[in-house]
């Protein structure tokens, strides 16, 4: 029988899966940077824990509650349909992508959501608590959500929603869940007294680097197909990215003074952020407008946790709640029909009807995650415990929850006179 | 004996080294220090917040010598670690009761 599989299109989007899941370690690496040195591997786990069990509850049942066949509420896939993904490996030879190379995408993309949250929550979390909540929240919150938005019986996608990679189901859900824990966990000791610098500025440029590279599988990816669209959107995902990056610039030099580098790995992320949903609705100039908006308005609102005073430690909030929202938000105005989605905007005369549905989109997924994320948060506070010692924080949580340190500089073991901490544990451990 | 204490910025050691041993100097021991003195520290600004950052970064130099060569040690590092500006550091003397060589046990200037 002839196979309707289309080769092309099948090693683009395996091809995209990898990128997207090399964004993952990107992820941990931009986070890694800005925590202090007695953080960065804690930070380094907690992105890749969750990759490991977000991984295998997707293969589990995650897919056939996003992508299974929907169970007529349009809420949620059918549970058993796909269940392991069994029924899934025999070749079908009318399918033009098979489907387990749509899993396997998606599989990322799952991965790389829950990942997101752990910047929120930076420096403090117990290990053990944070790898149950990114279980409970991919299957209460991230798996019903990608339904919603992606699956064709989910009712934001019925609504006419455009969120083309992810700003609804992505970094809004993760925005939200980031804020109700940071919320819930509390602040990190001496926050706002003490400086909590960076302790690496070049592992996080290196990190926003890594993210921009698999952005392109994320978005161009999310094509599903080696074709015009994907192409549109890989031009549309660079160059709002640019434009994002001179925003917040802009808006530092101005403001504080200085353009820093922090700032321009941060600009790199809220554009990226912004486009996500938006990619395949915009044109090139929709995409610049976008970003440079997404720029200015993501620098100006990493501040407001310092006025509403919750320890958002690594600007979640700041960066993906409000550039998820700019994005999915943006499309109301900007979308043009020139582009692969086919439909206009406030701007491009197409009146307020798209605008309203985003909204909609975005503020069920917002509150839906805000929601259960700080009840999943009280659940494990009151439970297990979901935060470490305050002596064991100020020890340093690598230490105390993974008996690391992350960098061995001096010959004495600890790297200056004030870094002495592993070299103190490795002694302990020989004594023992 | 006088144990000959400096904090320097740590760019000018390699000049204070070299001054040193410019003076026949034989030994010396360096440490990485923080502190502040009347230039207090500095501020950095990150994704827009202020940090005040209170220590500066320093290099302490300790030198024990004999009693009659300690005014040159002190000039020649004041000297070298010089710039003029604000943060350039501090050297202080202090009497030192006595000194051990540890490889031969010998004692007092001998062991300097």
């Amino acid at each position: 029988m002839q196979s309707a599989l289309d080769t092309g299109n099948t090693a683009w989007v395996l091809t995209s899966a990898a990128m997207v899941l090399l964004m993952i370690p990107g992820l941990a690496f931009f986070y890694g940077g800005m925590v202090r040195t007695k953080s960065v591997l804690n930070m380094l786990m907690m992105v890749m824990g969750s990759l490991f069990v977000v991984g295998i509850l997707w293969v589990a049942f995650g897919y056939t509650v996003a992508f299974g066949t929907d169970t007529g509420s349009g809420l949620i896939g059918s549970i058993t349909e796909n269940a392991w993904l069994t029924n899934l490996m025999a070749d079908a030879p009318d399918a033009a992508l098979p489907a387990m190379a749509f899993v396997a995408f998606q599989a990322m993309f799952a991965c790389i959501t829950v990942g997101l949250i752990a910047g929120a929550i930076a420096d403090r979390t117990k290990f053990s608590a944070w790898l149950i909540f990114s279980a409970l929240w991919a299957t209460i919150v991230y798996f019903p959500v990608a339904h919603w938005v992606w699956a064709a019986g989910g009712w934001i996608f019925k609504l006419g929603v455009i969120d083309f990679a992810g700003g609804t189901a992505v970094h809004i859900n993760a925005g939200a869940a980031g804020l109700a824990l940071a919320i819930v966990i509390g602040r990190r000791v001496g926050w706002k007294k003490n400086p909590m610098r960076p302790h690496n500025l070049t592992l996080v440029m290196i990190g926003a680097g890594l993210l921009w590279f698999g952005w392109f599988g994320f978005n161009a990816g999310s094509a599903l197909a080696a074709n015009n669209a994907a192409s549109v959107v890989f031009v549309n995902t660079f160059v709002a990215t640019c434009a994002a990056g001179i925003g917040w610039l802009v808006v530092e030099k101005i403001r504080d003074g200085h353009a820093t580098s922090l700032g321009a790995a941060s600009g790199i992320v809220a554009g990226l952020v912004a486009i996500t949903p938006a990619c395949s609705a915009l044109s090139p100039i929709g995409s610049i407008i976008l970003g440079a908006l997404a720029g200015v308005v993501c620098a100006l609102a990493v501040g407001l946790k310092y006025k509403l005073g919750y320890d958002d430690s690594l600007d979640v909030v700041g960066v993906h709640l409000v550039g998820g929202l700019v994005g999915t938000l943006a499309i109301g105005f900007l979308a043009t029909d020139l582009a692969p989605a086919g439909v206009n905007g406030l701007f491009y005369g197409g009146g307020l009807d798209q605008l309203g549905k985003q909204a909609i989109g975005a503020f069920a997924v917002l509150f839906y995650s805000l929601i259960v994320a700080g009840l999943l948060g009280l659940l494990l506070k009151y439970t297990i415990g979901i935060r470490i010692t305050k002596d064991d924080e100020v020890a340093g949580i690598d230490l105390t929850e993974h008996a690391e340190s992350a960098y061995e500089l001096g010959e004495s073991g600890g790297g200056g006179v004030f870094a002495g901490v592993g070299h103190a544990a490795r002694a302990k451990m020989e004594v023992e | 004996m006088k144990l000959i204490t400096a904090i320097i910025k740590p760019f000018k050691l390699e000049d204070v080294k070299g001054a040193l041993e410019g003076k026949g100097i034989t030994g010396l021991t360096v440490s990485e220090a923080s502190g502040f003195g009347r230039q207090r520290g500095h501020t950095e600004v990150y994704r827009g917040a202020e940090y005040t950052v209170d220590l500066v970064p320093k290099v302490r130099v300790e030198v024990l010598v004999d009693d009659e060569n300690a005014d040159t040690v002190v000039e020649a590092i004041v000297g070298a670690a010089q710039t003029g500006r604000i943060g350039d550091g501090k050297v202080w003397v202090i009497p030192v009761d006595s000194v051990v060589r540890v490889r031969t046990g010998e004692r007092g200037s001998e062991a300097i």
